[in-house]
């Protein structure tokens, strides 16, 4: 057990008594066979208390002070230099006291944002004398130009809190997902129960886990987080292994540019992510969830933390729940900004209070996950669909959609024109279909950026695509997280082309050369470029780094992060005429 | 034994290894090399640099050879025209971000690659002054180019210490003690391990970083002399480095079975005494005549 050294900085007693609420009741997570009930061995397994503690900090004091820092790390054993890393890796921890006493405004100018006037309401907040900065997308596309505001002593608000007026959600093409959206209170679990929900866990229950899994296996239900792996390929993995404790992780770090409808599942049907995750883990054998949902989803968290409470005092939750065998419990757990942590094993770094990292796959999280147990990662619109699939039936389910990719998909559209806003459709429906239903006239599409940042431009000529897995692998796209972007010939593509450059730079996370340089020399050449024509030398300058950073970088975030620029001169978006 | 072992193809040639061997281990064992900056004989293999990347046909992405296990029956390529390019693009970001001047080893990969870093016209390399912060090392960060090394070798690799972590993100990400406090306000307990691991002499003794100050660095005019350490009864191997008879600097080798190239203080920097004037009390001198009698 190493001698760790901390600095003599001193915490207030605030902080004193804000790391001693976090530690005093928390549970050890086991590692390997061995269980901590006390002593540096116990406080070593607490490393993951570590995020949640900077939390705390930052929110009572609206910066992380150095005798914070040190005592929060001092108290989970956490190296002094390892503590401030991690602390210095998230964009909404402060590690130097701010100039500013105010609130914080995070204002987003990701595409949709950008479009919608975000400049506009940067001048405006500055005009008030507030302190403004300028950050990526804030998972509000359908309420552009979205901002999020971080005060001292108060847990941060996002627009949401704010105007919760108006929920964008359309069920006219299909509803089977949404159909509890704005008929369920998501604060009220006799609601819930009262509208059919754990009516599909009651089927879990019946039928048993090995069941659950050939029924999802034969739906086809795949990954809605944007990679489109077979769910019941993982869930059987982990049910396969004989580990002393298992988990369930639901991926909620939704963050990529033009996605909301994670925020919006959180939001609107908390109780029904919660019934799909305790159906994993009674058909798999895991004891453990974890939720984990991006740090500016304030509300989104605020709601889902009030539902795993109703759930816990029912008895839904648990040991031996419902009298049965089986035992399992969820934790919320909060990311900070930064990107990077929607990739599932970054995400297990950033759980267990280390830098989100992404760690070198294999092993995949079925074999190591979270604390080195077998795991299933999930996204919460994969969850959903399991419950449909319980209680629909495989052949209902299969019902929607196409052979390859069956039943119905969320898609979030935003953009210059139309209505955004939350759109349910069965896979297969033409994009012209979805664009119709969001008031977007065909004519006025100059170019649809689809699956986010990490995906790829479609020109006008791509109107007439088949939202499926295969119908966009035929034009050379990616449904990725469903996220659909709409602009009309009145956008500026090189700027919001050369703003998707800057994204991908602020997120690297830096672990590998390809990507923690080749963002930031990619941004630095389409910023070079402007609006005028490239040169021979900067046009392969650009592909020589596209090719390093999709070749050879660690993750997806590099894989991906040359994909929006490089379509967007393929398809002759913008620099028409090189 | 048949069962513990896979075999597989490189650049052609069949290759039977035992099973986890990684790819850099199964070439190097067959006369082929992969070129490597992050990996190290003494440390766990972090793949960072992606210099070692190499393409396997099971593998959509390129694969880092230092880290991945052989696949049964893959096949490998370890030089291909694909893997070349990426590698070439890899050197020249790093020279485009750092000053790899004092790396022999970079520089020849560079000039092998045919890396042309001067084709990034908005040269935004490191620009972080030297942290000359005590006189055992120096640390000279625009050199970094955070392979991680030095961070392992603190840490669970070799000392425990954990002096030193990676803080800030991206292209801002640096080596860094907690808040950026020289080190020795910091748990660092000098054992210059990280020194002993750094490819690029970001972190070098302050001895060569006053020699290099003054133009009077002549690695062609030193000397290496092993030794054993005499402090303790370990018995840790030393190699002296001394240029004009005076000691540089002391390293240990990386597959010596004592040290695993791993020192701690007294060993990397307790060498003054030696080249110190030696110190004669005035009762000790005795005249020839005395000796005579």
């Amino acid at each position: 057990m190493p001698d760790l050294k901390y600095t003599l900085s001193e915490p207030d007693e605030e902080e004193k008594r804000l790391v001693q609420a976090l530690t005093q009741n928390a549970q050890v997570p086991i590692r390997g066979d061995r269980v901590a009930f006390g002593g540096v061995r116990r406080a070593k397994n607490l490393r993951n208390l570590l995020l949640p503690g900077l939390h705390a900090l930052q929110n009572a004091k609206g910066w992380i002070s150095p005798g914070g820092l040190n005592h929060l790390a001092e108290t989970l054993r956490v190296p002094a230099a390892e503590a401030f890393g991690v602390a210095s890796f998230y964009d909404l921890f402060t590690l130097e006291e701010p100039a500013y006493a105010g609130p914080l405004h995070h204002v987003c100018v990701d595409p949709s944002c950008g479009v919608a006037g975000a400049e506009a309401r940067i001048k405006a907040l500055q005009a008030q004398g507030k302190a403004v900065h300028e950050g990526p997308c804030l998972g509000q596309c359908d309420r552009a130009p979205a901002y999020f505001v971080q005060a001292r002593s108060s847990e941060p608000v996002d627009m949401t809190a704010l105007d919760n007026s108006k929920q964008a959600f359309d069920t006219s093409l299909s509803g089977k997902l949404l159909r509890r959206f704005g008929k369920v209170d998501p604060s009220d679990l006799r609601s819930y129960l009262d509208n059919g929900g754990y009516r599909a866990f009651e089927t879990a229950l019946s039928i048993g886990g090995a069941a659950v899994i050939s029924r999802i296996t034969e739906a086809g239900l795949t990954g809605r987080g944007g990679a489109a792996f077979p769910t019941g390929v993982k869930w059987n993995a982990v049910a396969a292994h004989e580990a002393y404790e298992k988990h369930i992780v639901v991926n909620a770090d939704e963050s990529e540019p033009g996605t909301f409808k994670d925020r919006m599942i959180l939001e609107m049907d908390p109780f029904a992510l919660i019934e799909a995750m305790t159906i994993a883990a009674v058909s798999t054998g895991s004891t453990k969830g974890w939720i984990y949902v991006r740090g500016e989803y304030a509300t989104a968290e605020r709601r889902l933390q009030s539902a795993l409470n109703e759930v816990q005092r029912s008895g839904l939750l648990g040991h031996n729940i419902r009298g049965t065998d089986h035992s399992f419990d969820i934790q919320i757990r909060q990311g900070a900004g930064a990107y990077i942590c929607g990739e599932e094993t970054a995400l297990f770094n950033s759980i267990e209070g280390f830098r989100g990292e992404p760690r070198s796959k294999p092993p995949f999280p079925t074999e190591s996950g979270l604390f080195r147990s077998p795991t299933i990662v999930n996204n919460p619109e994969t969850l959903i669909n399991v419950l449909e699939i319980l209680e629909a039936g495989v052949d209902e389910f299969r019902a929607s959609g196409t052979n390859d990719s069956p039943g119905t998909k969320l898609f979030c559209v935003s953009g210059d024109i139309g209505t955004p806003g939350l759109y349910e459709a069965e896979f297969g429906t033409p994009l012209r279909r979805l664009l119709e239903a969001a008031d977007i006239p065909a004519e006025e599409v100059y170019a649809v950026l689809l699956g986010g940042a990490a995906g790829r431009f479609l020109n006008s000529s791509a109107i007439d695509m088949p939202l499926s897995f295969e119908g966009a692998k035929a034009y050379n796209a990616t449904l990725g997280s469903g996220a659909v972007m709409v602009f009309s010939n009145r956008v500026d593509l090189t700027k919001v082309v050369t703003r998707l450059g800057k994204f991908f730079k602020d997120e690297s996370c830096g672990q590998c050369v390809p990507c923690r340089v080749g963002t930031q020399r990619q941004h630095e050449v389409l910023l070079q470029i402007g609006d005028s024509t490239p040169t021979r030398r900067q046009r392969d300058l650009l592909d020589d780094l596209s090719i390093v950073m999709g070749d050879a970088s660690i993750c997806g975030l590099g894989h991906t992060a040359a994909s929006a620029v490089q379509s967007a001169i393929d398809q002759g978006l913008i620099w028409s005429e090189t | 034994m048949t069962e513990q072992n896979i075999s597989l193809t490189i650049d052609g040639q069949a290759v039977t290894v035992p099973k986890e061997t990684t790819i850099l281990e199964a070439a190097r064992s067959v006369g082929i090399d992969i070129p490597t900056l992050c990996w190290a004989e003494n440390l766990t293999p972090v793949n960072v640099c992606r210099l070692c990347v190499v393409e396997a046909d099971n593998s959509k992405a390129l694969v880092p050879a230092c880290s991945r296990a052989c696949d049964a029956g893959s096949n490998i390529e370890t030089n291909n025209e694909r893997v070349t390019k990426n590698r070439r693009m890899v050197l020249e970001l790093l020279d485009s971000a750092n000053d790899l001047s004092q790396s022999e080893e970079l520089q020849d990969l560079m000039a092998n690659y045919e890396a042309d870093s001067s084709r990034y016209s908005d040269n935004l390399a490191a620009h972080d002054e030297p942290k000359v912060e005590d006189d055992l090392f120096i640390r000279a960060y625009d050199r970094c180019v955070l392979c991680y090394k030095c961070v392992q070798a603190c840490g669970e690799e070799a000392q425990f210490t954990f002096a030193i972590a990676i803080a800030n993100r991206g292209f801002d990400a640096r080596v860094s003690t907690e808040h950026d406090i020289p080190l020795p306000e910091s748990a660092c307990v000098y054992c210059g391990n990280c020194i002993g691991v750094c490819p690029t002499n970001a972190l070098q003794f302050k001895t060569e970083f006053d020699l290099r100050s003054a133009a009077n660095w002549r690695p062609e005019d030193q000397e290496v002399t092993e030794t054993i350490c005499s402090y303790c009864g370990v018995g840790c191997t030393l190699e002296l480095h001394t240029q004009d008879n005076e000691i540089v600097k002391v390293t240990s080798p990386a597959d010596h079975s004592v040290t695993s190239g791993h020192l701690c203080v007294k060993g990397r920097f307790g060498w003054e005494y030696v080249q110190a004037p030696v110190y004669r009390p005035p009762s000790a001198i005795q005249t020839d005549a005395a000796v005579d009698d």
